[in-house]
């Protein structure tokens, strides 16, 4: 029973993985107006920074029959702490708007959706207006505790790692040496455990290898995930990149040691004069630098792996009146081939930056100064 | 900077950070730490499993020189105790080779002695053999002799006759 739900999960990813190009080039081989499928570079732009954010429905593809647009995808729960306490609906309700001009009544609170934020209407207001600064001044945001697209996604690849590391831990009481797919997933833990924890950190690194662990697997499945046609592009938020990198923040800063700080504030062997000045410097690395560029890093190269593939394939559609529907359709396939392999590549690269260099800063807080 | 703060959204970094937060604690006690001790546990006794293979087998080598030493002095002393033997043997020839030729040239003296003394016992009873023989013979002779009276006095005479001659 288990079996057959994994190769399930399998089959599913290799069959979007194939169908991935054709999803998106479907929709511009009609020429259309306004509302026909997106096929003009603004709509396209549109549609690429509208997939690297983060929604409140999980949209699959369109299609078009008799000239009307038919979205598929499903609805997720939308759960908001607003003025009237905690409401719930499915995102359904929205029925795709994402100009806010759909109101959605709950408990006496009136919500619209505008551009992927929900806002609560004041009494009186029936749609969302902003001043200059982008400010609601109808309307106010309340807490959205929905699942989202990429909560959705987070709380899936939880649910996978359970599983699978959960059900590799059980394997381990009945034998020592683990079969099926946990044959897979142990040379990985064996992986980050001696080439990522134990180089970096060095003989405390037993207490923080649950962490590590846990942040490669995550951020690796996800950005792996975020390959697939589904369309998650959870480690693309900086909301999620600057999550881990401030828990990496905390573990190294609890975890520091009387020497970490001497060498942080009162730098030894070199001229007093500097050492102030050095001091700033450490601390502004140590508490802002650091896991900035982790945050950064992650989000950026993501995101743009996200972007570049999405323009490739949207080559397919723009080029068609220089290069026939044929030639273009070629170029863009074989360019977001190669990309997507690369992606691949860097799904691991970037999970294991992150690992490594929180392991490096963790290292750096918990090294002892004997051998100094 | 701008559009990195517009990407930013407050409420999936809260979902996240609890969601996240929540994962480690579970993969931890659930996934991290049975699976990280196993895999110890593992590791140590398959280093155990080859040191205590390397001791044996250096005790195998122990046992092997300790046997061969064995086997050695036990060679050393079949041959100790083989040229003993052989030794013994050849004494023990030699001892009853001498003790024969003793016993043999004893015997062979008390034959000669019994030997000469049964000669001269032999011999003196041959003497007095004869002597009685010869003074029976003598006295036969002699009484023969002395019952003829001319006879005699013939002889008489002649001696007679001779010694006025000297």
């Amino acid at each position: 029973m288990k079996a057959s739900f994994k190769k399930i999960i399998f089959i599913s990813f290799c069959l979007a993985w194939s169908t991935y190009p054709f999803a998106l080039e479907s929709l511009g081989d009609t020429e259309g107006k306004k509302g026909d499928p997106v096929n003009t570079p603004e709509e396209i732009n549109e549609y690429i920074q509208h997939h690297v954010k983060d929604s409140h429905d999980f949209h699959l593809f369109d299609y078009f029959s008799n000239g009307v647009k038919h979205e598929v995808g499903f609805p997720l729960p939308v759960i908001l702490w607003g003025e009237n306490g905690l409401t719930a609906f499915m995102s359904s309700e929205f029925h795709h708007d994402d100009s806010g001009e759909v109101v959605v009544e709950r408990s006496g609170s009136r919500f619209v959706k505008n551009h992927g934020v929900i806002y609560e209407l004041e009494a009186g207001a029936d749609t969302v207006k902003f001043d200059e600064k982008h400010h609601p001044t109808n309307a106010s945001k309340p807490f959205d505790w929905s699942i989202t697209k990429s909560v959705f996604g987070i709380l899936l690849i939880g649910f996978l790692m359970m599983l699978w590391f959960g059900g590799l831990a059980k394997q381990y009481k009945k034998k020592s040496v683990p079969t099926g797919f946990g044959r897979v997933l142990e040379p990985l833990v064996i992986y980050v455990r001696d080439e990522i924890a134990k180089p970096n950190i060095g003989p405390k690194y037993r207490q923080f290898t649950g962490y590590l662990m846990t942040v490669f697997f995550f951020i690796w499945i996800l950005n792996l995930v975020g390959l697939s046609p589904f369309g998650f592009n959870v480690t693309g938020q900086l909301a999620v990149t600057a999550a881990l990198a401030i828990i990496t923040l905390i573990i190294y800063l609890f975890s520091s040691n009387k020497h970490f700080w001497s060498h942080q504030l009162w730098m030894p062997g070199v001229p007093y004069l500097i050492r102030p000045l050095l001091a700033i410097i450490e601390l502004a690395g140590t508490l802002l630098i650091k896991p900035f560029a982790l945050m950064v890093r992650l989000f950026a190269n993501i995101t743009a792996g996200h972007i570049v593939v999405m323009s490739l394939i949207s080559i397919g559609i723009l080029m068609q009146k220089d290069m026939t529907a044929f030639g273009s359709t070629t170029l863009s396939l074989v360019l977001a081939m190669f990309i997507t392999v690369i992606e691949v590549l860097v799904a691991f690269l970037q999970a294991y930056i992150f690992t490594m260099l929180s392991a490096l800063f963790i290292g750096m807080a918990v090294e002892e100064g004997e051998h100094h | 900077m701008e559009q990195l703060l517009e990407n930013f959204s407050l409420d999936l970094f809260v979902k996240q950070t609890v969601l996240f937060v929540a994962l480690i604690f579970l993969m931890v006690k659930f996934a991290w730490k049975p699976i990280l001790n196993s895999l110890n546990d593992r590791e140590e006794g398959i280093k155990d499993a080859l040191d205590s293979a390397e001791r044996a087998k250096l005790e195998m080598e122990n046992l092997q020189a300790d046997n061969e030493r064995l086997l050695k002095e036990a060679r050393v002393e079949r041959e100790g105790m083989l040229k003993e033997a052989r030794d013994l043997k050849n004494k023990m020839i030699e001892d009853a080779k001498e003790e024969a030729r003793e016993e043999a040239s004893k015997l062979i003296s008390q034959a000669q002695s019994a030997i000469d003394s049964e000669k001269n016992a032999a011999i003196a009873e041959l003497k007095a053999q004869v002597a009685n023989l010869s003074i029976d013979i003598a006295e036969k002779v002699i009484k023969d002799e002395l019952s003829n009276k001319d006879k005699q006095m013939k002889l008489v005479e002649s001696m007679l006759g001779e010694a006025t001659l000297n």
